[in-house]
């Protein structure tokens, strides 16, 4: 009731520009602090040198040959559903059903391998399933996207009921097809023969998860940068008026790039199943559709800058579980210091984009 | 005759733990923050009333319920209030989008819980050893005069604390100052702000306060839906989903989010009373919840009915400088 | 009537957006009693100086008084405290609340809402100053005029005794403003201060006591409405007097090239906004359309542009080669442009529509051209080559072709526009509203570059807000009202006052029919 003619104490105000370099220094020092506390409740809770455990976590994801494919093969996971938001997110449309799209995609998989294991050979079966679990995963994503576009429905919350959808939907085809009776999961699917697996390349048996997620991830960069629907899609996403003016139909855009989000994340439960786990469980996805949003969100949908940020995430996942299994604590400390760093890196983007200016102060650039 | 009974009492336990949840985040989106840390809540919520009761049960040789309650309920709401004040100085102060703000909360909010739970288990003497039984005793003692009543012979007062919180809401809501202003800020944050309603305030007020009565939920499912214990098992965060899933069913609206609460317990239990179901086909019934949300969530979309639809800026940031 | 304290001063406001400075050292008084008209063209900085009264900007230097008591006014919280009151532009309403909840927003007081209060209080205010207004209709059913009553319904009922209205007329037809006008005397005579924005003459000479001219976001100057005229406002907002000397070539061998025939248009709601359009528009002239805003100008270039499905009615384009003609009903843009018809359309939205703001000078010149060519990837050479060449031809003032157009200024995004429109050597040439917010330099670049098209053969539509402009400039002018043709005149000769009569002839009869 008694304005004073004084300015206010703190005021914020949007950068113009930022010099690349200073806004990585800026997301650089939210990590590092991000570190710190996480070290800070790690020793709080173990009494451990936190630099320890740091190391630790260093020898979890790389302190053995197998440990370090199991790390690639994880990343490339990740990196592989994060791929599959890009076109999406880049059209402003929140798929938060990427885990019900991966899992689709993984039933897909699962049933190839069952159902035609036993008379087709590997290479027809990796395509057969390949092409399964592309059309699950793009019918899965082309339902919210349809309504969307005819209807105007509200994107998140629809992709995000479809999550449980699928993951029912995972439930009762684990029932189905039980193996052994009463185990309540499906088992190792062609265990013995192999058939439907993938094959080892190099030696390396995750050799063609990496090979695979790497080529698609130039493919989704070159995609959304150079191509004509990737052009479409930065237009319909920065403004449906301005698409319609040239004549683009968002309803077709909006459509068509949501089978493609859902297709590559069905892809990714494809890996998942064929060239990972061999099984189909509701965990499968285990949330990797959750964090991948993040992964993609971060990276402001550039699929290079998501290889780093995957591959830091799942770093702090295996580290933290190995933290866990050295020190006889539980996996789950994996997901607080994930969530811990998160947190300052969510934050850290406010200052890449808005300076505060100080009461008397001269706003600097 | 029995077997209804027992539906409709595992019905209401279920939808109590959604009601809480649905009613705290119809609070939240009333101020335009689509909060998807509902799950990360209802967890810190449940861990951290688990673990102000452990930690008296243990230190103290015989622990009084009702003493054990109060913590338990004061250490809840202490941790979600904590969650919901993270998610606002994200989104509110610091921009941060809505959308992945509110899944890190759920991914920290179960790591934080799975792994203090895990931990408590271990200090108890090994998985599933954890338990406050005179807590939660407190907790699942039901009202005298009640007992005979049928339905309501089983129910603690929490379930009816989650009817009388979303009546309280409903008027909230419809009926005070407050309410309108809060309602303005969801639906137009410019035109509330230009009305001299700090937006700020009323989205951190609101999503804090949102969040713990969404804690209650967590805490409501860790004393009465699983009796004091702790179990590794997921079974929060799709109860967390359910609560989301509620608050569009209810159209954003407590009244209806009461009866949709039970309604949607009868439908997740309905496979346990219908003979002759396979488990397969059991898994199907399940999914009943979710796809009658998403068909609500389509009507509501082409009706077009002003009444009916989510808070206008709900996911939108709001600052008052960008042009 | 400026003896006393001021109820509002303002002294040395300077605030900038970026680069712009929208307001520089601006002083401002205001009087209780006495309507003030603030003059000033678009862009002049009159609503950056009423906003920043209001709260929504805080300034970057200057001082400000009410009632001769320095404030620092930081939020519209504070506004409200201080008996300050704006009515925007862009109406601040709540669309799923009723006109009482609107109306008491944000107002101080605890507990339980007694809406029959709230609504007998209204009701007093309506009958105290000549308003109608139902407190229990959900602002999502009212006209707009109806929203701008409750609009101004909700600052008096706060108490505010200094009333600001950011061109209130804009989008009201004569009879309603005549309404708002009787109900600002009343308001005057009732004591308080009012503000009125705007850049209609007649409207200053018809209801202000006093004028504050702004100019390019400085003090123009100050006079007494009665002391002056129109001819003297003119010359402080423009500067000089207007004699615009647009160059106006004859048009050659004109022939038709767009024929419209009875052209029907409802918006979603099934509100008319084109009523049994007809006309044709001729290679090698300007076709010039006014009217006052929201006539249907804005429907009736983008149906053309084929942006609204059409119900009712023909648009046929006639080739210029062959005489082919083409029916372009029911065609979107690119199925216009796949057909041959070259139509370029410069919108009145430059940055919402005709351009993408966060997209750089070559992505925008992408727009019309990215499908050229079979391959799968789009071409961005010939881009680069054309936004190169735009910016060396029209002189656009950017650090480079990477820069966002966002970030040009007003003039500038428009030359980007309009280059890139004309690049593609179209037949057709719709321009809505070019020289909106242009500089003088600016404007006369944009009319150049209109009659280069015109002299090349190209039909030009020309949509614009300024007669004097459409008098100089068009061949022939288009009168819309309420989404109806009231005449076709030419423009050589045209009187002002006729068609100025004639933008408000149907007035009555507008938009407020509703699908059966």
């Amino acid at each position: 009731m008694n304005p004073t003619h004084r300015e206010p104490w703190i005021r914020i105000a949007r950068r113009d520009s930022i010099a690349a370099w200073h806004g990585w220094l800026i997301r650089l020092a939210g990590l590092l602090l991000a570190l710190l506390v996480s070290a800070v409740v790690i020793y709080l809770i173990v009494r451990l040198n936190p630099i320890k455990v740091y190391s630790a976590m260093f020898e979890g994801n790389f302190g053995t040959n197998r440990r370090m494919w199991v790390t690639f093969r994880d990343i490339a996971m990740l990196l592989c559903i994060g791929i599959g938001l890009a076109p999406a997110f880049k059209m402003r449309f929140w798929n938060i059903g990427a885990e019900g799209q991966v899992l689709v995609g993984g039933i897909a998989t699962a049933a190839v391998m069952i159902y035609c294991g036993k008379f087709m050979p590997t290479w027809a079966l990796l395509i057969a399933s390949l092409l399964a679990s592309l059309v699950a995963g793009a019918v899965w994503g082309g339902i919210p996207a349809a309504f969307k576009a005819r209807y105007g429905t509200n994107e998140t919350l629809f992709t995000l009921m479809m999550n449980y959808v699928a993951i029912q939907l995972t439930s009762y085809f684990v029932a189905v097809w039980e193996n052994p009776f009463g185990s309540n999961t499906v088992g190792i699917i062609n265990q013995r023969t192999q058939t439907g697996w993938f094959p080892p390349l190099l030696g390396q048996k995750y050799m063609l998860n990496v090979l695979l997620v790497l080529v698609l991830t130039v493919a989704m960069f070159v995609y959304l940068r150079y191509s004509k629907h990737g052009y479409e899609i930065a237009v319909v996403g920065e403004s449906n008026k301005t698409a319609r003016y040239i004549g683009i139909s968002v309803k077709r855009v909006l459509i068509r790039t949501m089978m493609l989000s859902g297709a590559v994340c069905g892809l990714a439960g494809f890996i998942a199943v064929a060239g990972a786990s061999h099984t189909i469980s509701t965990s499968t996805a285990g949330g990797s559709g959750f964090t991948a949003i993040i992964v993609a969100w971060l990276a402001k949908f550039n699929t290079f800058v998501m290889v780093l940020v995957a591959g830091l995430l799942v770093f702090l996942e295996k580290g933290a579980i190995q933290i866990a299994s050295q020190y006889n604590l539980n996996d789950y400390a994996s997901q607080m210091i994930t969530g811990i760093i998160l947190f300052f890196i969510l934050g850290s983007e406010f200052f890449t984009r808005y300076r505060v200016i100080f009461r008397g102060r001269k706003g600097g650039r | 005759m029995a077997q209804v009974l027992s539906l409709l009492q595992a019905a209401i336990v279920f939808g109590t733990v959604i009601l809480f949840g649905a009613v705290g985040e119809i609070l939240t989106e009333k101020s335009g923050n689509l909060n998807l840390g509902v799950p990360g809540i209802m967890y810190l919520g449940g861990i951290a009333g688990l673990g102000g009761a452990f930690l008296y049960e243990t230190s103290v040789a015989a622990p009084v319920p009702l003493v054990g309650l109060i913590i338990a309920l004061f250490c809840a709401l202490l941790a979600s209030v904590l969650a919901g004040f993270i998610y606002s100085f994200l989104t509110i102060t610091l921009r941060a989008n809505q959308n992945v703000t509110g899944l890190t909360l759920t991914i920290f909010g179960s790591g934080v819980a799975n792994f203090l739970g895990g931990a408590m288990n271990k200090m108890a003497g090994g998985v599933g050893q954890i338990s406050v039984s005179a807590t939660s005793s407190a907790y699942r003692a039901t009202f005298p005069f009640l007992s005979e009543v049928g339905v309501l012979s089983s129910l603690g007062f929490m379930t009816y604390l989650a009817i009388v919180l979303a009546f309280i809401m409903s008027w909230f809501l419809r009926k005070t100052r407050k309410g309108l202003n809060l309602r303005a800020v969801g639906e137009n944050p410019a035109t509330a702000d230009a009305a001299g309603i700090s937006v700020t305030k009323y989205k951190y007020l609101s999503t804090c306060v949102g969040a713990a009565v969404t804690g209650l939920g967590g805490l409501y499912y860790v004393m009465d839906y699983i009796k004091g214990t702790w179990a590794n098992d997921g079974g929060i965060e799709k109860l967390g989903w359910l609560a989301v899933a509620l608050v569009i069913f209810a159209r954003w609206k407590p009244r209806h989010a009461i009866w949709g609460s039970y309604l949607f317990g009868v439908l997740f239990w309905l496979y346990f009373y219908i003979g002759g179901l396979t488990r397969s086909s059991q898994e199907l019934f399940k999914m009943l919840p979710y796809i009658v949300t998403i068909l609500v969530l389509i009507v509501v979309s082409m009706r077009r009915k002003h009444e009916n639809q989510p808070p206008a800026s709900l996911g939108q940031p709001y600052f008052r400088e960008d042009r | 009537m400026q003896s006393g304290t001021a109820a509002v001063s303002m002294r040395d406001i300077v605030k900038a957006f970026g680069p712009v400075v929208a307001n520089d050292k601006v002083d401002l008084d205001i009087f209780s009693g006495e309507i003030l008209a603030l003059l000033g063209e678009n862009g002049s900085g009159k609503t950056t100086l009423m906003n920043i009264l209001s709260g929504i900007y805080y300034p970057d230097a200057g001082h400000v008084s009410v009632n001769g008591r320095e404030v620092s006014i930081r939020s519209p919280k504070d506004v409200y405290d201080l008996g300050i009151g704006m009515v925007h532009q862009h109406f601040k309403l709540v669309d799923v609340l009723t006109a009482a909840e609107n109306i008491i927003l944000g107002m101080p007081g605890e507990g339980n809402l007694d809406m029959k209060a709230v609504g007998r209080k209204i009701l007093d205010i309506c009958a105290l100053y000549g308003f109608s207004v139902d407190p229990g209709q959900k602002v999502y059913d009212m006209s707009v005029s109806q929203k701008q009553t409750v609009e101004i319904v909700k600052v008096l009922y706060r108490g505010a005794k200094i009333l600001i209205l950011d061109e209130p007329t804009a989008v009201l037809t004569p009879q309603e403003t005549e309404k708002l006008f009787r109900v600002l005397r009343n308001m005057k005579n009732d004591g308080k201060a009012i503000v009125l924005i705007t850049h209609k003459l007649h409207e200053v000479e018809e209801i202000s006591d006093r004028v504050a001219v702004l100019r390019r976001g400085k003090n123009a100057g100050e006079l007494v409405t009665k002391n002056t005229d129109a001819a003297e406002m003119t010359n402080m907002m423009v500067g000089r007097a207007v004699t615009l000397n647009i160059a106006r070539p004859e048009p050659k061998d004109p022939k038709p090239r767009i024929v419209v025939d009875r052209l029907t248009l409802r918006d979603e709601e099934g509100i008319i906004k084109l009523n049994e359009v007809s006309f044709t528009a001729y290679s090698g002239e300007v076709l010039g359309i006014a009217g006052i805003s929201g006539c249907g100008q804005k429907e009736l270039l983008e149906t053309i542009a084929g942006l609204h499905p059409l119900k009712s009615g023909s648009v046929t384009y006639i080739k210029p080669e062959t005489g082919e003609k083409i029916d372009m009903a029911g065609l979107d843009p690119r199925e216009i442009f796949s057909l041959g018809v070259m139509l370029s359309f410069v919108p009145e939205d430059r940055l919402g529509m005709g351009l993408v703001g966060n997209m750089d000078l070559t992505n925008n010149m992408m727009l019309r051209s990215f499908r050229r060519g079979k391959s799968v990837f789009t071409d961005r050479k010939t881009p680069r080559n054309l936004a190169r060449s735009v910016v060396d031809e029209l002189s656009v003032n950017t650090p480079g072709l990477t820069t966002p157009v966002r970030r040009l200024s007003g003039g500038n995004v428009q030359k980007v526009l309009v280059g890139r429109e004309i690049s593609s050597s179209p037949t057709v040439l719709m321009t809505a509203y070019a020289v909106r917010g242009l500089d003088i330099n600016s404007s006369y670049t944009i009319y150049d570059l209109i009659n280069q098209q015109k002299e090349k053969g190209v039909a030009v539509i020309f949509v614009g807000e300024d007669l004097d402009v459409l008098l100089e400039l068009c061949d022939r002018i288009l009168v819309l009202c309420g989404g109806r043709v009231s005449g076709i005149v030419a423009g050589r000769g045209a009187d002002k006052n006729e068609v100025g009569l004639m933008m408000t002839k149907h007035g009555k009869e507008t938009t407020h029919e509703s699908d059966a």
